[in-house]
């Protein structure tokens, strides 16, 4: 039964942490119709830049994760102004092999200044200190990935259902013509929708970096991880990422700790009959 | 049907099959002057060959029937582990070894392709990196059999057709690989041009169309892809007994990515197309990671950038522009 249970913990933290990842993606996705294979770099950049601030500046843990994610943000916003307007308009190879192109320089970048090991982030004493929860201790770190998650999620609810932003972005989601010919400043939504993207991945990059360790190849080995996530849970749905994102994050975890040899193979086999069966995802709509 | 498409196949056949044999003319002098003219790189030609064959089974499912996909090792790496365990376990003939090699590259091509071409877009593309990653993972698994990390080395081959045995310096490989690449070519050169590859262009520009004039479309593009599985294979095979060894990198994601930079750098479409972008991109990779080897995905990051925002019909097309341009000027 606890052993049960602390795979049901460690799946959900996962979950957690993919969903903060994809769901930047998934939104950008659903706004631009563009397939961004390079997402996972912020990730990645993230990441990076904590390991610089914690390890080689030795700064505390908390103002290292919010530099690193305001900095990802920063290169983020210019590289949608520049770059990836002009790649909305490619047809679907066009995106994949420029964004496959973007995600190479990516990596080439963090190699070339911080080489191809793995990049520790210091975390804080208290991450590994256990909590008691009365029926079961529990990593705090793993408590503070499963706040967060659920802090985002409300955080993004409220952004999209309650704010005006929220409903520029939907009304985009749903259909961009009508929303700009409705006096939507639609290019800066998208601008606004891909830093916020980016800020979250960054986010998940860094405090999942235990569960998903960061170099500088992490956007690759990621990617199909977070597209499916976007895929099952279907394009610019938040809610179908939270949900796929845990549901493949528990499954996966289970599948790793009970079946230790084929658990990934039954992982992916999964993935691609549901893939198959439902093409537009779990709660996606068609088209 | 007939009405529509008959009259434009008779006239395209009466002059390709030797009025466009010219690339394969080109590809056999290349090769004759390659052979004398670098006598101590034929171990890398040999791998620009092998490549050129990868590439254009690549061809024939992006380039004419408008099939994207991110997972075309699969079928390499199956035909290169096919290929390794039958010449270690059952019989070391180079062309038997061929022939399982794309025995083997056209099932999973077949097998894959009945579920991912039912979907599109992104879906096709997650659901070819997952089958990709799957093989990765069992041949990692399955240790006893592929060896698991450590590959499968020491794979050695007899003399093809008894009588040329493969050489130190790599000269019977290369001739070897040559001929593979001119059949292939020619194969895929009469697949084009027949009415199977006209259906091909018809879907790759409206699937809907060659729907409504009665072309079945999932059957033509499942059976395209298991040609290219086919062939594909034969080129994992073809790796896998030149080099002597099989590893798990067979499967590596980048391999899938390349051979699609390599394609769409020459011009997708055009069998020539993927001869000249791999002969390119291969060339560049050497130089650039003999140079350089850690920042060599510089370079192939800013070639891609170039290639989609600037040349969006590849290198083959830069002629026809720059005589549009000089016009106009």
């Amino acid at each position: 039964m606890s052993i049960i249970l602390s795979i049901l913990v460690d799946g959900i933290a996962y979950g957690m942490i993919l969903f903060m990842i994809s769901v930047g993606l998934s939104i950008t996705m659903g706004l631009m119709r563009i397939i961004n294979l390079a997402h996972g770099g912020f990730a990645l950049f993230g990441g990076a830049m904590a390991h610089v601030l914690t390890i080689r500046m030795g700064m505390p843990f908390l103002g290292a994760f919010l530099l690193s994610v305001l900095g990802v943000v920063v290169i983020a916003a210019p590289l949608e102004r520049l770059l990836y307007r002009h790649i909305y308009g490619f047809d679907e190879l066009g995106q994949v092999l420029a964004t496959v192109g973007i995600v190479f320089l990516m990596i080439a970048t963090v190699n070339l200044f911080l080489g191809s090991t793995i990049l520790a982030i210091r975390s804080p004493e208290v991450f590994t200190t256990a909590v008691n929860l009365g029926f079961k201790t529990l990593p705090f770190h793993r408590v503070v990935v499963i706040a967060s998650g659920m802090v985002l999620l409300a955080g993004l609810w409220l952004l999209v259902e309650k704010t005006r932003f929220g409903i520029y972005l939907r009304a985009a989601v749903d259909n961009r013509n009508a929303a700009a010919s409705l006096g939507i400043d639609t290019p800066r939504v998208y601008l606004a929708a891909f830093s916020l993207g980016a800020g979250l991945a960054a986010t998940g990059g860094i405090l999942g970096a235990e569960l998903l360790p960061i170099e500088a190849y992490y956007p690759l080995r990621y990617m199909v991880l977070f597209l499916i996530v976007v895929a099952v849970g279907g394009l610019g749905s938040v809610a179908g990422s939270f949900f796929a994102a845990l549901g493949l994050g528990i499954l996966d975890t289970f599948g790793r700790y009970l079946l230790p040899d084929i658990g990934p193979i039954f992982f992916f086999l999964a993935i691609i009959m549901l893939l198959a069966l439902r093409p537009n995802g779990l709660l996606g709509r068609a088209g | 049907m007939t009405d529509l498409v008959t009259p434009r196949v008779s006239t395209r056949r009466a002059i390709p099959l030797f009025g466009s044999l010219w690339p394969i003319a080109i590809v056999i002098l290349a090769a004759f002057a390659a052979f004398f003219l670098f006598p101590y790189d034929l171990a890398f030609l040999t791998r620009i060959v092998i490549m050129m064959v990868f590439v254009l089974s690549f061809d024939l499912i992006l380039g004419y029937a408008g099939i994207a996909t991110l997972g075309h090792a699969a079928m390499y790496g199956c035909g290169a582990y096919a290929a390794g365990l039958f010449a270690l376990h059952i019989s070391p003939d180079p062309l038997v070894g061929l022939l399982i090699g794309a025995t083997a590259g056209a099932l999973i091509g077949w097998a894959s392709g009945l579920v991912l071409l039912r979907t599109h877009g992104m879906t096709l593309l997650i659901i070819s990196i997952a089958v990709t990653m799957v093989l990765q993972e069992a041949a990692s698994k399955a240790r006893w059999l592929t060896g698991g990390a450590d590959g499968l080395p020491g794979i050695s081959v007899s003399p093809i057709l008894g009588f040329f045995e493969f050489d130190f310096v790599g000269q019977v490989a290369f001739i070897y690989s040559v001929c593979v690449l001119v059949a292939v070519l020619v194969l895929c050169h009469v697949l084009v041009s027949s009415p199977f590859g006209l259906a091909l262009r018809g879907i790759k520009n409206s699937a809907s169309r060659m729907r409504a004039i009665g072309t079945p479309v999932y059957r033509r593009k499942v059976t395209v892809y298991t040609i290219a599985g086919a062939i594909a294979g034969i080129a994992g095979a073809l790796a896998a007994q030149v080099t002597g060894l099989v590893g798990l990198e067979v499967f590596n994601f980048s391999l899938s990515a390349d051979v699609m930079v390599m394609l769409i750098l020459g011009g997708a479409g055009r069998l020539y197309g993927a001869l000249i972008g791999t002969l390119i991109f291969m060339t560049v990779h050497h130089v650039a990671a003999s140079i350089d080897p850690f920042n060599w995905l510089f370079v192939i990051g800013f070639m891609l950038l170039v290639v989609v925002f600037a040349l969006p019909d590849g290198l083959v097309s830069l002629p026809a522009r720059l005589v549009r341009f000089l016009r106009r000027a």
